[in-house]
């Protein structure tokens, strides 16, 4: 295996695309090492992508903000005002692994190992954060939401990383909200993942995004949930829609941390909680 | 295999080393440093018994690559005492008998005073997530607890 720390993106896909065998970058490697020193996968190349400029970078940026591809989720639950803007996501991403794993974990690391269990993918989706992509063929920007196509499986190309992450301007009376249903009560892997994303207008919500995680191969962004919603002040019917739609969106697997039948009920339960917490949220910063 | 050459500095000291690159940070603190505080565990994250600083920050050293250590700033639990003189952590878990076995031990003695210096006054809660990375086999984590405690509270009342 080689190791390289290139000064700069372009040096990293440089280096990505000529590499001979496969190729993997390193942000905070509490996956990737963890594969390399299981020997589930070592990888010929080795790209370090932490002394590039900007990589450790928490800005505003357009309204919304910008995440380097090397933030740790401890330095997201440090930023004060990204947690105060987005509580959802930034609680997603600190429910991961230890404190140890949250002084290196990334965000873009959660998405790009393809997991449809990772507890930020469900929160980066309903915040409808988008993915700067650099790559032999130049940059492009997609919806994080295209990105994951299937267990470990990205729609990167070889050669492309990720550079940063936008999330997107808060604006007013708006609030996100994540759960997760584990056995335990931290170190866990979830079960099912919820991830509600709302926008007020007086009681009534005007704009909804419902992601639910680990049930299916992989994340999915639930349409239905989220009209189930729209236009209603969260009363018992709309929550009853809510989790009707959440659970008719499953397509789990039966393994020994979830039957189809647990997960399926689950993601409902956790749907509605989730939009009372993220509505409660809304309300509450009023 | 070609070696990578590396300048750190490890505990206010500077260091080199030649690793190579699949070598964690760990393999080179025991291996090539003879600093062996740190712990081999699991060896993916899991157990906390390698835990170190990377610049002020927490992490478990067996998923660092000892590479990644240039120019870096690296504490390990052998920084932790001054000299001859034990850090009050050192002490309290001597007093309350917060160890048995003692592979845990290193891990939890540099993330607890991570914590302290993050938080003077945590609650037990804080520390028991904080220490939610750390296992221990042997003590059932109370002693543990209560010497993290005990040793906040002294550290307030000096400061």
């Amino acid at each position: 295996m080689q190791y390289h720390s290139p000064a700069s993106f372009e040096d990293a896909v440089g280096i990505a695309a000529s590499a001979d065998g496969t190729t993997r970058f390193l942000a905070g490697g509490t996956d990737v090492l963890v594969q390399l020193r299981a020997d589930v996968f070592t990888p010929d190349v080795l790209i370090d992508v932490k002394n590039i400029e900007g990589v450790k970078d928490i800005v505003c940026e357009d309204g919304g903000w910008r995440i380097g591809a090397a933030v740790s989720g401890a330095e997201m639950s440090e930023n004060a005002e990204l947690a105060r803007q987005w509580p959802g996501l930034v609680e997603a991403m600190d429910l991961i692994g230890s404190t140890q794993v949250q002084g290196r974990a990334t965000l873009v690391g959660n998405l790009c190992n393809g997991s449809p269990a990772a507890d930020s993918v469900p929160a980066m989706f309903a915040a409808d954060v988008s993915a700067n992509i650099t790559g032999p063929n130049g940059e492009r920007r997609v919806a994080v939401s295209e990105i994951p196509v299937g267990p470990g499986k990205t729609s990167l190309e070889k050669g492309e990383v990720i550079t940063a992450l936008h999330i997107p301007q808060r604006g007013d009376n708006a609030a996100d909200a994540y759960l997760r249903f584990i056995p335990r009560t931290e170190m866990d892997i979830a079960v099912v993942g919820c991830a509600v994303n709302l926008r007020l207008d007086g009681d009534t919500i005007s704009e909804a995004r419902v992601s639910l995680g680990a049930v299916a191969p992989k994340v999915l962004l639930v349409d239905e949930a989220a009209q189930a919603i729209i236009g209603t002040s969260l009363d018992e019917n709309a929550l009853n829609a809510l989790a009707a739609a959440a659970s008719a969106a499953c397509n789990p697997i039966n393994d020994k941390r979830g039957t189809i039948k647990f997960r399926t009920h689950v993601a409902g339960v956790l749907a509605r909680r989730a939009a009372k917490i993220a509505y409660d949220r809304v309300r509450a910063s009023k | 295999m070609s070696m990578i050459h590396v300048s750190t500095t490890i505990n206010g000291d500077e260091a080199e080393f030649l690793c190579d690159p699949r070598e964690t940070l760990l393999d080179v603190l025991r291996d090539k440093l003879a600093l062996t505080g740190a712990k081999e565990g699991c060896g993916t994250g899991d157990c906390g018994a390698c835990s170190v600083t990377v610049d002020g920050r927490l992490v478990c050293s067996c998923l660092v690559l000892g590479a990644e250590a240039q120019g870096k700033s690296i504490t390990t639990v052998e920084g932790i005492a001054e000299g001859e003189s034990l850090h009050p952590l050192q002490e309290k878990f001597i007093e309350y008998a917060a160890l048995q076995c003692g592979i845990c031990t290193p891990g939890i003695l540099v993330a607890t005073k991570a914590l302290l210096e993050k938080n003077p006054d945590p609650t037990e809660t804080e520390v028991r997530y904080w220490l939610a990375g750390n296992l221990c086999r042997c003590t059932g984590y109370d002693k543990i607890i209560r010497a993290v405690m005990d040793t906040a509270a002294d550290l307030r009342k000096a400061s």
